[in-house]
């Protein structure tokens, strides 16, 4: 088969140059990760710059590769054959893979190491695509909605299997998927709340977060029976009864029951409202009040299940960590520190940073994987405010880039690999840098196309470049 | 809803927005705002090295000292500095199995990434000698180094229990307690438990300077900046050292308690729970912990404070108390005895001159004086029913601290038993009981659970004549004061004048002549007016339960005592004479009846014990 080569002029050039410029960031934030004077070439072989390069270089060729010599008809035609490969794959890694950092997920082929979790992304997005965009395929019915769970939870359960939580959770960002082609989006906004209400528990107690929900379900309530004046005029009135519900609740005529907690007397004032919720959804049987409720009902449970899920099915490492970013115990020695130093390493660069090569943080082994998980220090020491806001920048450019173009497709197949493409992309982002100002949990999984390491970079830039060659084809 | 697929892409997109947004807020913050991360980052080219500070030691009554410290230096290792190990050398400073060691230096290898640059301890509780050999080659050992600390001696053998141990925090204490670091010792039990915030100290540090390839260099400034550790508080205690450990020999080969109290203060001088631990195994108490926790005996069971037994006859003097109270009895109310009471299933008692008034009846320990007592309160017709006065009689007795926890500093305490309305309302029916229903409680059986603890209190609160304070063993601390709530009296509902009615009795059951009928005229003491009331306690585990409470000089007592001896037989056999021979010994300084000593301490009683 031919493609002409003036198709090749409507290659996507943004994409390809921010690409370059993420790579070339990469390279050198390596390279200052590990500087020191004895080996000061960045082409040294030996030392873990010297490597990058030979990943970029090849990753290139791979790029080109993609772009000029594979047929873009096969990714669909060989989807669930790459599928089923990548599973084979992360079921034989358990058993014949090395270990590193306690997670058995690499294999180790001569020199190079290879992680099938980077595969497995790419070829999971390859199999949704194939899937979804096949003809008569309806996302709401129940069958398909299993099928396409089914295709994500699989690769997900192996790589928790090999103890790589990390990557795991990436798989989770399919979820953006499947809200764009047709989930509703309730399925985001319970997820955003229970989060939420998880969070403030933790943090705060379960009283804080009862209040949160309270006003979230006036507010609801109001917003859809348009009844603002009502809502604010409830909110402002029941609010101060709330917050002060235990002390008045003591001194109160109901001192037989002055030994209830403070949790026990606000339930005990917010009860009114549930009790007329449940009142209004039994008369009116109005979908959004059934909605409300049962937010409601499964957010209460939740609030006062968390300290058991917490407690009993976390291991102790995760509720470390997870303790440690809410502010919950600072362990400076232990779960704490990789975050602490790299905090430290990150405020020190202020607004114009140190100056490349100048950063002493992250040279002195203060922050531990500098040059992989947490390269971002890296940056935002040696490059401040202003540099970190400008990768960002980069990262959300690439993001909207990749969904602008997917919206454009002809071919559900693109639109929906493209789709999966920004949505993991935006997951590593979002978790890694995340982590590393401290605002999620150290989850180690690398910043796409920066960190160090052949594997992560390899599986990007192929995910990324299948996407490119994909998007060609609209202007067959 | 009808949303169109446009405005999905636009929703995701205020996301990513709304996600970037926190990012470069929480980066403002990091990178402009906050100060401290900047002046953090120039302290990170500091190493702080933790300085241990000395625990507080524990003295007794009399200055001497129970607990002491030694040094012993503990091992760190920080994995990433770790160069060119010779093991074999290493293992041997240390005595250390090479094995061991492998695993545990692979084990840094593999974690190595959430070890970081984190210093470790690697091993602990090196005596000084083997410091010194390892301080010789520590040049060969890159990535090591020593932190003094200091561990627990014990100079005086006694008070096993009562001292407790240290040991290392564990993970689950850290999670509770987040103001320890790995590698802290805390009290686990006795008073290293119960005072730890005063004994544990403040830690403290050194800082040293690292050059650029992280080694350290010097020390900051001169150590301007160094904060020195704070030693614990040293306690003094209220224990008697010299009579603890007499206590202790005469305990020997014996199952039970003895508690002697100032009853002036409310200050334990001796609390023995026999068997106990000794002090040479508390030093390294990792080493023995299997063998205590798994010995029948149960070494590390404080039965002084968390065995509840029946009081048996000791507990009539509770009775004839509140008796005389109520006004159901008064001094000249006699009864007659002929073997016992004979109402109902009746109760047996043993043969004495008949008929007795309240001194004679607890001279004589009768049975059957108590039962017309007991049901003479219960059945009180100043009350509309049995339920309201035995409400009244349980408010009397736990007015001296029966069936409640006393509050004492001793860990573990428990409240014993105390029977209420609402078990016997299920054991007999609502209503369908009467005083005869639970006449065992005029003897001291029954549903009764009290401690040693709880009697020792009883025999100081007559010695008070009606009042206690609340049994500490702590007597002081240096630069604080001790909880306010210890030198509060504590008032039974019992007049004083009562009490003075029934020490006579108690008197005469000591220092009435042999033949008399007093239950405990052989081991009186002359000269020191010992007061007392022996008991015989049925129990459903064997032979009876040896128990005898007692106090002296009557006029103004100093000491009051009970000893509790498992299953030995009656309480004038074992229990009287252990407590006299140790009010001897505290209010004379030496003990004359020597005989009586060495049967006692040769003595065996360990095989009638039921486990």
């Amino acid at each position: 088969m031919k493609t002409p080569l003036n198709l090749y002029r409507k290659l996507d050039w943004p994409l390809i140059i921010t690409y370059l410029i993420l790579v070339f960031i990469g390279w050198i934030s390596v390279f200052a990760s590990v500087y020191d004077e004895e080996h000061g070439h960045i082409l040294d072989m030996s030392q873990r710059y010297g490597m990058q390069f030979i990943w970029i270089v090849t990753s290139l060729v791979i790029a080109a590769l993609i772009l000029f010599a594979v047929n873009p008809k096969l990714y669909n035609v060989t989807a669930w054959a790459l599928y089923l490969f990548s599973l084979l794959l992360l079921i034989a890694v358990i058993f014949v893979g090395v270990e590193v950092n306690g997670s058995k997920s690499w294999f180790m082929i001569g020199p190079f190491r290879f992680q099938p979790a980077e595969l497995a992304k790419i070829s999971t997005s390859l199999a949704l695509a194939s899937m979804m965009s096949s003809y008569n395929f309806k996302l709401k019915q129940l069958s398909s909605l299993l099928k396409t769970g089914l295709t994500v939870l699989l690769p997900m359960a192996l790589i928790i299997l090999e103890k790589e939580t990390g990557s795991a959770l990436v798989f989770a960002s399919f979820i953006f998927v499947f809200y764009r082609e047709g989930i509703s989006g309730w399925v985001l906004i319970f997820g955003l709340l229970a989060i939420t209400l998880f969070v403030l528990t933790l943090s705060f107690t379960p009283f804080v977060s009862l209040i949160v929900l309270f006003v979230i379900s006036v507010i609801a309530v109001a917003l859809f029976s348009k009844r603002y004046i009502t809502g604010v005029a409830l909110l402002a009135i029941s609010l101060p009864i709330l917050i002060y519900s235990p002390m008045l609740g003591r001194l109160s005529i109901f001192s037989f029951a002055s030994s209830l907690s403070n949790v026990e007397w606000l339930s005990v004032a917010i009860a009114p409202f549930f009790i007329y919720l449940v009142y209004k959804t039994i008369k009116e049987r109005t979908s959004y009040l059934k909605f409300i409720l049962i937010s409601f009902t499964a957010s209460v449970i939740l609030i006062f299940s968390v300290q058991f899920f917490f407690e009993e099915v976390l291991q102790d490492h995760q509720r470390a960590r997870i303790e440690n970013l809410l502010g919950v115990t600072e362990d400076l020695q232990g779960a704490g520190y990789n975050v602490h130093q790299s905090k430290i390493a990150i405020g020190s660069g202020g607004f114009a940073g140190k100056g490349f090569l100048k950063g002493t943080q992250t040279k002195f082994n203060f922050v531990p994987e500098q040059s992989t998980d947490f390269i971002f220090c890296t940056i935002g020491e040696e490059w401040g405010l202003l540099g970190s806001a400008a990768l960002i920048g980069l990262f959300v450019f690439l993001i909207i880039r990749i969904l602008t173009l997917s919206e454009r497709q002809k071919d559900s197949f693109t639109r929906i690999f493209g789709y999966s493409l920004a949505s993991v992309l935006f997951l590593h982002f979002l978790i890694n840098i995340g982590m590393t100002i401290g605002i999620m949990p150290v989850i180690g999984i690398p910043l796409p196309f920066i960190s160090y390491g052949g594997s992560s970079l390899w599986a990007f830039t192929i995910f990324l470049f299948i996407f490119i060659r994909l998007d060609l084809e609209r202007w067959r | 809803m009808g949303v169109d697929l446009k405005n999905k892409k636009n929703i995701l997109i205020l996301g990513l927005f709304i996600v970037t947004v926190v990012m470069l807020l929480q980066l403002f913050n990091l990178q402009i705002l906050d100060e401290q991360y900047k002046i953090t980052a120039s302290n990170n080219a500091f190493r702080y090295d933790v300085r241990y500070p000395a625990r507080g030691i524990i003295y007794d009554r009399n200055g001497k000292i129970l607990v002491g410290n030694k040094t012993a230096y503990d091992i760190m290792i920080t994995p990433y500095e770790v160069k060119d190990l010779d093991t074999a050398d290493l293992c041997e400073i240390f005595s250390l199995n090479i094995e061991d060691v492998r695993k545990s230096l692979a084990d840094y290898r593999k974690n190595r990434r959430r070890i970081g640059y984190q210093t470790l301890p690697f091993v602990k509780q090196i005596s000084p000698e083997q410091y010194s050999i390892f301080l010789e080659k520590a040049y060969k050992f890159q990535g090591f180094s020593a932190i003094p600390r200091t561990i627990r001696e014990y100079p005086y053998n006694a008070c096993g229990n009562l001292l407790g141990y240290i040991s290392e925090a564990d993970t689950a204490f850290l999670r509770k307690n987040p103001s320890y670091r790995r590698g802290d010792y805390i009290g686990r039990t006795g008073i290293e438990l119960a005072y730890e915030s005063l004994l544990k100290g403040e830690k403290g540090y050194n800082i040293f300077l690292r050059d650029v390839h992280n080694k350290v260099k010097s020390s900051y400034d001169d150590g301007k900046y160094d904060k020195a550790a704070v030693p614990g508080k040293n306690i003094v205690s209220s224990i008697d050292a010299e009579l603890q450990q007499y206590v202790e020999l005469l305990m020997q080969n014996k199952v039970g308690s003895v508690v002697a109290i100032e009853p002036s203060t409310g200050e334990i001088l001796t609390l023995v729970s026999s068997p106990g631990l000794e002090v040479a195994k508390l030093a390294s108490i990792s080493k023995h912990y299997n063998e205590i926790v798994n010995d029948p005996m149960k070494p590390m069971f404080n039965r002084a404070v968390m065995s509840p037994y029946p009081p048996g006859s000791v507990f009539k003097l509770v009775n004839g108390l509140i008796a005389l109270q109520e006004g159901v009895i008064d001094t000249t109310t006699t009864y007659p005895c002929n073997l016992g009471y004979k109402v109902g299933r009746g109760i047996a008692c043993h043969p004495h001159p008949s008929p007795t008034n309240l001194t004679t009846s607890i001279m004589m320990s009768c049975n059957a004086y108590y039962a017309n007592a007991f049901r003479l309160t219960i059945d009180n017709p100043a009350y509309p029913n049995v339920t309201s006065a035995f409400i009244k009689w349980r408010e009397y007795v736990e007015s001296f601290g029966f069936g409640v926890k006393l509050g004492s500093d001793l860990p573990g305490e428990l409240g014993g038993v105390l029977p209420s309305t609402e078990g016997y309302n299920r054991i007999h029916g609502i209503n369908r009981w009467k005083s005869l229903s639970i006449i065992s409680l005029s003897i001291g059986q029954g549903e009764l659970g009290t401690t040693p603890l709880h009697l020792a209190n009883l025999a100081a609160t007559i010695a008070n004549r009606g009042y206690y304070y609340t049994p500490h063993i702590i007597k002081s601390v240096q630069d604080t004061t001790i909880d306010a709530d210890f030198s509060q009296r504590h008032y039974t509902m019992v007049d004083t004048s009562n009490f003075k009615k029934i020490i006579h009795g108690m008197y005469l059951a000591v220092n009435a002549p042999p033949g008399s009928g007093a239950t405990a005229s052989r081991v009186a003491v002359k000269g020191l007016d010992i007061c007392g009331k022996t008991g015989t306690a049925q129990n459903p585990h064997g032979k009876d339960h040896s128990v005898f409470i007692c106090f002296a000089p009557r006029d103004n007592p100093k000491i009051a005592v009970v000893a509790y001896l498992e299953n030995a037989g009656f309480g004038a056999t074992w229990a009287a004479p252990i407590a006299t021979l140790l009010i001897e010994k505290y209010l004379k300084g030496v003990v004359e009846r020597k005989e009586l000593e060495n049967h006692i301490i040769n003595s065996n009683l360990l095989q009638s014990i039921r486990r």
